[in-house]
């Protein structure tokens, strides 16, 4: 059972991550124009029609279309658990998703309910079948880690998210009375926290010490962290939800924060001791990307001591934690995985001899240009959460940029692969 | 009984040692001790993959009769990291330090994805197929 999960394992072809990795950047210099578009609005109320459009922008059409892409391409060849029918349900989620996500942002830009319809729609077809095959995949996974179950708990967490984000959209198009206040704001905790925040765990305890030949992670954590996470996740949603204001419900919140902040520490500790030295764009991003998870952290234990304070650190924290932590860290994943799998597939196609390296897929400098432009998106982001009339405007214009270069980056991957694939 | 698993789990951070000494001396320019080090990880990569290929493969092939399985596909990985083992001799031979670093960046991922697969599941398959009779068959490493 377990010899024939690694013997049939079989990449997908490439087009079945590349859609995903293609159309996601597009995405992003959406939600930049989404904050061009209306100002200081989107950086001044979390609820407002521009902050949950460019919000889902980032996180469904960014974030979950990368991740997706990645966990379809991933599975086969990291837990030797293969899904049935890769293409169809690649073409599935993928169309799902883009268009699930556009009419989601233009429902809450335009105030339409029936795009919001359409959404809830959209988006459960394409996600509900990724959960249930996903699931089933690593149910059947030859390799059972840190990494398998880290990733399964993920999924629990975006099945969560999306049945939050459900009765949500039910209150906004289709007049449902909300049930509790506390959706609200386990909606976006369970995506960042739960989805997001235990794959990239589960997926950094394999590759922090792959690519960068740092240390291993303490076993305790590899072992504990994400089920300790998702547990203590679930514990303090329901505090959240049935004793709100409770102390029960701060202590609970506050050890999440701590607990991923610890993660997020470990990760740059880890990353000081690493043996590989070469200049590195992707090392470069995920430091990046714990730092301001780091920092989205502290934010949030601040604000959950004192909630009556300084309200604009929650718009902080969706920034620190959707453009600092979750993109920086998949802009660096991007730049492994794109020009590896040109590589991989081109060697398979053509042999080894002839198939162009890594870098000649995608040299260093294009990658540190992005880097400095996400860089000083980010900066203005933050900028403009203190200063939104000043500069949420030059904040959308960088980040929609720095999105810009990501497609170019990966447009020229794609293209060079395209290129000598033909060629031969 | 895990004394595969142990035994060439350890060889492989041995490895990387080496590969990463190569690597460093060719990000700071200096060509001679890349030299060295380059043989050193080559010697050592390859005595690493001859215990496979010679002795632990043919053992468990005989023993479970499969020879189309996994160790067929690891023989493949081992062809792509030997290829580009030796584009790195070239690079170094050509002193094109972009061109090692490009080759050190993708053998990495092709190396480190291929021993994850036999850490986790492989070298558990070959203890389990061959129990004691492992041990000799390690003999060939002497790793450090």
């Amino acid at each position: 059972m377990r010899a024939a999960g690694l013997a049939l394992e079989r990449a997908p072809p490439i087009a079945v991550p590349f859609r995903f990795f293609l159309t996601a950047p597009v995405f992003l210099i959406a939600a930049g124009a989404v904050l061009v578009w209306s100002g200081p609005e989107a950086l001044t109320w979390r609820g407002s029609p521009a902050a949950l459009a460019a919000a889902h922008f980032v996180t469904l059409g960014f974030m979950t279309m990368v991740m997706a892409g990645a966990m379809l391409q991933m599975l086969p060849v990291l837990a030797g658990a293969s899904v049935p029918h890769p293409e169809l349900l690649a073409a599935l989620v993928h169309v799902g998703l883009a268009s699930g996500a556009a009419a989601l942002g233009g429902g809450f830009l335009l105030g339409w309910p029936v795009l919001l319809k359409l959404a809830a729609w959209l988006l459960g077809a394409a996600l509900v079948p990724l959960v249930i095959a996903a699931a089933a995949a690593l149910a059947r996974a030859a390799v059972r880690n840190a990494t398998t179950r880290g990733t399964s708990l993920g999924l629990a967490g975006l099945a969560v998210t999306v049945a939050l984000g459900l009765v949500l959209v039910a209150t906004y198009a289709w007049g449902v009375p909300l049930a509790n206040l506390a959706a609200r704001m386990l909606h976006p905790a369970w995506g960042l926290l739960g989805w997001a925040g235990l794959l990239v765990a589960a997926v950094a305890f394999q590759v922090v010490p792959m690519f960068q030949m740092t240390p291993r992670y303490p076993d305790a954590m590899t072992r504990w962290f994400t089920a300790a996470a998702f547990g203590v996740l679930l514990a303090w949603s329901l505090a959240a939800w049935y004793a709100a204001g409770s102390p029960v419900e701060l202590v609970l919140g506050l050890a999440l924060a701590a607990g991923y902040a610890l993660f997020a520490v470990s990760t740059l500790l880890l990353q000081r001791r690493r043996r590989r030295r070469v200049r590195d764009a992707t090392t470069a991003f995920w430091r990046l990307g714990m730092g301001c998870a780091l920092a989205a952290c502290v934010a949030w234990a601040a604000r959950l001591v004192a909630p009556d304070e300084l309200p604009a650190l929650e718009i902080a924290i969706g920034v620190l934690a959707l453009a600092g932590f979750a993109v920086s860290v998949i802009d660096g994943m991007l730049y492994k995985i794109v020009p590896f799998l040109a590589w991989f597939h081109l060697q398979a196609a053509i042999g080894a001899k002839r198939a162009p390296h890594m870098k000649k897929i995608l040299g260093d400098a294009p990658q540190f240009v992005h880097l400095a432009l996400h860089a000083s998106a980010l900066a203005l982001l933050l900028l403009a959460v203190g200063w939104p009339e000043a500069f949420a405007r030059v904040a959308g214009l960088a980040l929609a940029l720095s999105a810009v270069m990501l497609l170019r980056n990966l447009i020229v991957a794609a293209r060079r692969y395209r290129r000598v694939a033909r060629a031969s | 009984m895990s004394r595969v698993a142990e035994t060439m789990s350890r060889d492989h951070a041995a490895c990387d040692e080496r590969f990463t000494a190569a690597e460093a001396a060719v990000a700071e320019g200096d060509l001679a001790r890349a030299g060295s080090a380059l043989a050193a990880f080559t010697a050592a990569l390859e005595r690493h993959l001859g215990v496979e290929e010679s002795e632990l493969f043919p053992a468990f092939e005989q023993r479970t009769g499969m020879t189309d399985g996994p160790t067929a596909m690891m023989r493949l990985e081992h062809a792509e990291m030997r290829e580009l083992v030796r584009q790195l001799g070239a690079a170094l031979d050509a002193a094109d330090a972009a061109e090692f670093l490009g080759l050190t960046d993708t053998l990495n991922v092709l190396m480190q994805q291929h021993n994850l697969k036999e850490e986790q599941v492989l070298y558990a398959l070959l203890d389990e197929a061959l129990g004691s009779d492992a041990e000799p068959l390690l003999a060939g490493l002497a790793s450090p």
